[in-house]
């Protein structure tokens, strides 16, 4: 629904402040229409939208193997997946567009390259193996930072994130389903399996975003029950979910440091290259300008069919009022 | 944006089965009504989610604001009379 801007007396934001910490603290939700602090709209703004954008972009990879699919099995999948993708995007659009900012907004700073998305999008998918990688791993990490944001203060990008959920198992596990049949059939097919998640294991990792000591926004994310987790305790998770499945998969985790900690409970693993995130994410990845120029493309190629539909609206419109 | 206006936003309730109210969903953006359902259809109910759609205008709704809160839901907090435990029965009366 459309926010109605709420004229705060600034004698009363201390007062409002309060209220918000209460509700917050209490584990209640906030609602688009509630009084809320700058800093909390404004972080949500910039993280529910890299999540849609995320999405929107993340359409590119697997889309690229859409009309290479192996069986029609295979590619009804992908279909239906990357169709989810898009409406994961729009939920998430959605949600954003309850804090106060217009979807047209939205749009054009992704365009623009003022809003980021996920940087494992701007890794190619090479080989058929990728498909299943990623829905493996980095759908495997989507959940893994998605399910906890299903609990987060902001009640719409909650509701969104439970129903993204709901969809996401499907993701992984035709992705896992799809590596098995791979790992049972010939050595080129297991080989080409293994060189797909020794390419994605690592970006993987990063998807949980820096390590806590250089991740400055965590503690006000979490203070407002944004954020549930901290990057590095669902990185953790990450790993310990996924040792199992590779074990049975039968492929080997590309990290030399990777061993199991009796102590900790935990599996110990090596450090992500963060040099090469950070490089990523300023723009410099792989498939950086690739991804955006295709996301511009093709809002422009569709700008004829939006016309046409504003104008058929418009017609109809009068031609109900005439007749 | 290249295209033209933004298309109105909607509201989209869905019917999960027979039996049960239309609940809200979310939102998207329509050029008109028709147009509305066949996008809620495949955003909101790829998976049989719905057997039924409502879709209406977001600008057509009107809502209470926060800062009528108290006044408008007052009323029915001091009327603690209209809930049964307000009635104390012996434990010993069977059925109700």
């Amino acid at each position: 629904m459309a926010t109605t801007d709420v004229i705060t007396d600034p004698h009363h934001e201390d007062e409002l402040l309060a209220q918000f910490e209460t509700t917050v603290g209490r584990g209640d939700r906030i609602e688009p229409r509630d009084w809320m602090p700058e800093g909390y709209r404004r972080t949500l703004v910039r993280q529910i939208a890299q999540h849609a954008h995320s999405e929107i972009i993340g359409m590119q990879p697997e889309g690229n193997w859409i009309t290479r699919a192996p069986s029609l099995r295979r590619k009804a999948t992908l279909l239906a997946k990357v169709q989810d993708e898009a409406g994961h995007g729009l939920y998430l659009y959605s949600a954003c567009e309850t804090l106060g900012v217009s979807r047209t907004e939205l749009t054009e700073l992704l365009l623009a390259g003022r809003q980021k998305y996920s940087s494992i999008f701007n890794y190619p998918t090479l080989s058929y193996a990728d498909v299943g990688t990623i829905g493996w791993l980095v759908d495997g990490a989507a959940i893994c930072n998605q399910v906890p944001l299903c609990r987060t203060s902001y009640g719409p990008y909650g509701r969104a994130m439970i129903r993204v959920c709901k969809e996401e198992s499907f993701h992984q596990r035709q992705g896992y389903e799809l590596l098995m049949a791979m790992m049972r059939g010939t050595d080129e097919q297991r080989a080409m399996v293994q060189e797909s998640v020794n390419r994605f294991w690592w970006p993987a990792l990063m998807m949980f975003g820096p390590p806590d000591d250089s991740s400055p926004n965590t503690a006000q994310s979490m203070a407002w029950g944004i954020k549930r987790n901290t990057n590095d305790d669902l990185r953790q998770r990450m790993v310990d979910m996924t040792v199992p499945q590779a074990e049975r998969l039968g492929v080997t985790l590309p990290d030399p440091e990777l061993a199991w900690n009796e102590e900790r409970g935990h599996h110990d693993f090596g450090r992500p290259d963060w040099d090469e995130f950070l490089q990523v994410v300023k723009g410099d990845g792989p498939c950086n300008a690739q991804r955006l120029a295709h996301r511009r493309r093709a809002h422009e190629d569709g700008a004829w069919v939006r016309e046409a539909a504003t104008a058929f609206a418009a017609r109809t419109a009068t031609a109900g009022v005439a007749s | 944006m290249s295209g033209g206006p933004e298309w109105p936003l909607y509201e989209v309730f869905v019917r999960g089965k027979r039996g049960l109210n239309h609940v809200h969903v979310g939102s998207l953006h329509a050029a008109d009504d028709q147009m509305a359902v066949l996008h809620a259809r495949d955003v909101y109910t790829r998976r049989n989610e719905g057997v039924s759609i409502w879709v209406v205008r977001a600008d057509a709704i009107t809502a209470s604001s926060p800062d009528e809160k108290d006044p408008l839901f007052a009323p029915s907090g001091d009327k603690v009379y209209r809930h049964p435990t307000f009635y104390a029965i012996p434990d010993d009366v069977p059925h109700m």
